[in-house]
């Protein structure tokens, strides 16, 4: 079995997934309580990695950070290196394209907590801020938990932006998926067995202990 | 009126309105003359705009319009762009569904607005409203697992934990069965009386409004009809509309003489009735009588025997044609007002002016507590 690859992809989807969380939680709380007619706008934009196939987002993500971009003229001017074919450039396609798996889950959570205990926290003199911490938040622990497992499984089985993004650099960017894919396409079938069973097991062990978990405890955790 | 007053205006003045897109302006028009313990009752049918009224007063609605001013504070200036946010209003708000949070315990909810005082301070504030609440063995529970009553009294407690300057009770009793309602809303009166903070209470039943409140503001559509005490708003309707909503009742004020036998004898202006009593009663009381229950006898002798206990003599001051009914407003030592069918009342030939006898079944008489 390719360790070095289980290890990329674990650590790739646990940055992801950290980093949709940072990114998900204010945007999602925005396309939730927003009323801007606008809105929809970037709804389309958010779920746009549902529709479009992989390796279109990873060849505009390669276009864009490429040495002729803005953004990749910015990142080398900043880091010396270039974003495309690297770990950096990964996390980044990543965060983009597993987007609508975390924000989609948590929006539908907040959106459904009842408006009159936001409202009632509110008069009670706390501000959005610590009405979010300490009523939308724990109201809304299971979507939370539903947006950042799917935000992790999916990151971890992801392969065409990978592909395109990232080329299959071995310890750099040859993630599990392309582990496989290489094993197959060089007839070596035993490694590739094992991988694949390896995938499917702690998919399905983290699904299972998700929807158990949302099953069981109905009681919200309190953050503060 | 008091210097008070002229010197500093109202202690609330709220003279705001929203605006909804493809419907009817509300508006926030009516005030509270002096701080410390008053309630004043917006009361009007379900769609008449009270509760967006209280949300313009909480600031959870933007006015578009006009300006709130409390203490002599600006809570919400439209023309100058001005809205204080809920968390700056000093008030404590009772939503009517109490929204109550339902992942945390009694006590939790009740210190939930306290987080700015020490953890011993609190933990004293809570005691006390669990004391004060009746909730002590509740402490640990959580809102699903209490009945609608146990439910009011938290979310009442929880609206006043911050000691606010300003209460506002957006239907507090609506969503209990009607046996707890009439038990609560004199509970709920002597409560507020300790506070002496003033209370803006929203209700569509008028016993409630009668029983819970000082002040009443009329609203129909949107519109604040009328203002005033309580007592002159049902004594002198400015218009037909605010006659329609507060009901055809004769609603006069009272007081109790004795109650014997479940019969109480009251003093109304300077007559003497006879009701049934409903239990509970104090000294004051509201007596409601509609104009059906009045029947109209020519003459002022003690005639026929009857199971009427009341037999008033009185003069009729107006008639008034109703569609097929006649409303006769009569003077029999309070105003009391009448509706018969045009064909009884041409029988007997009533004019303005007659002195007839007034006759009201004590069981009739609709009391209503108001200490």
């Amino acid at each position: 079995m390719d360790w070095q690859a289980i290890r990329l992809s674990l650590w790739l989807a646990s940055l992801t997934t950290a980093a949709l969380l940072v990114i998900g939680l204010p945007l999602a709380y925005w396309l939730a309580f927003s009323r801007r007619r606008w809105k929809f706008l970037v709804e389309a934009v958010v779920a746009m990695p549902l529709v479009l196939p992989p390796t279109v987002l990873g060849f505009y993500l390669l276009m864009a950070m490429g040495p002729r971009s803005p953004l990749g003229r910015a990142w080398e001017g900043l880091f010396g290196s270039t974003l495309p074919f690297s770990f950096e450039g990964l996390l980044l396609a990543s965060v983009l394209y597993s987007l609508p798996f975390m924000i989609q889950p948590l929006a539908a959570a907040f959106a459904s907590v009842d408006r009159g205990l936001i409202e009632a926290s509110w008069c009670l003199g706390e501000s959005r801020l610590r009405t979010f911490l300490r009523v939308i938040a724990p109201l809304s622990w299971a979507g939370i938990l539903t947006g950042v497992v799917l935000a992790f499984a999916h990151t971890l089985g992801e392969f065409g932006v990978v592909l395109m993004v990232g080329g299959g650099l071995p310890g750099r960017t040859r993630t599990v998926s392309i582990a496989i894919y290489d094993q197959v396409q060089a007839m070596d079938y035993a490694p590739a067995a094992r991988t694949a069973a390896l995938l499917l097991i702690v998919s399905f062990l983290v699904l299972t202990f998700t929807y158990a978990l949302r099953r069981h405890q109905r009681k919200p955790w309190t953050l503060i | 009126m008091d210097a008070h007053l002229n010197a500093d205006g109202p202690h609330l003045l709220a003279s705001a309105e929203r605006h909804y897109r493809g419907g009817p302006a509300v508006e926030a028009r009516f005030e509270i003359p002096q701080p410390g313990f008053s309630v004043t009752v917006l009361f009007g049918p379900s769609g008449s705009g009270k509760t967006t009224a209280l949300r313009l007063l909480a600031g959870l609605e933007r006015a578009d319009r006009g300006t709130i001013r409390f203490g002599g504070v600006t809570w919400s200036d439209a023309a100058a762009g001005l809205h204080r946010p809920p968390q700056a209003r000093d008030l404590g708000f009772l939503p009517q569904a109490y929204a109550l949070f339902p992942h945390l315990s009694v006590a939790a909810n009740l210190g939930y607005g306290l987080t700015s005082l020490g953890a011993r301070e609190r933990r004293t504030r809570v005691d006390e409203l669990l004391a004060r609440l009746d909730l002590r063995d509740l402490e640990h529970r959580y809102p699903g697992e209490l009945s609608g009553g146990q439910q009011q009294r938290v979310a009442l407690g929880r609206a006043l934990a911050r000691k606010p300057a300003l209460l506002l009770l957006d239907e507090p009793l609506s969503a209990l069965d009607r046996p707890s309602q009439v038990r609560l809303r004199k509970e709920l009166r002597d409560l507020l009386r300790t506070l002496d903070i003033p209370t803006v209470l929203v209700t569509h039943d008028r016993a409630e409004a009668l029983q819970l409140g000082d002040r009443l503001v009329v609203m129909d559509q949107g519109r604040v009809c009328q203002c005033g005490d309580i007592q002159q708003v049902f004594d002198r309707p400015t218009d037909p509309a605010v006659a329609r909503i507060l009901g055809v009742e004769t609603v006069v004020r009272g007081q109790i003489e004795s109650i014997v036998g479940g019969m109480a004898t009251l003093t109304v202006g300077s007559a003497r009735i006879f009701a049934a009593d409903p239990g509970g009663l104090g000294w004051e009381v509201f007596i409601c009588i509609r104009g059906e229950d009045v029947a109209v006898e020519r003459g002022s002798a003690p005639s026929s025997e009857s199971t009427a206990r009341n037999r008033l003599p009185a003069r009729i001051t107006a008639l008034n044609p109703e569609g097929s009914l006649v409303r006769i407003s009569l003077d029999c030592g309070f105003p009391l007002e009448s509706l018969v069918t045009r064909q009884a009342c041409a029988d007997l030939g009533l004019s303005e002016g007659d002195g007839v006898c007034a006759i009201l079944k004590a069981a009739a008489i609709h009391l209503i507590p108001h200490d």
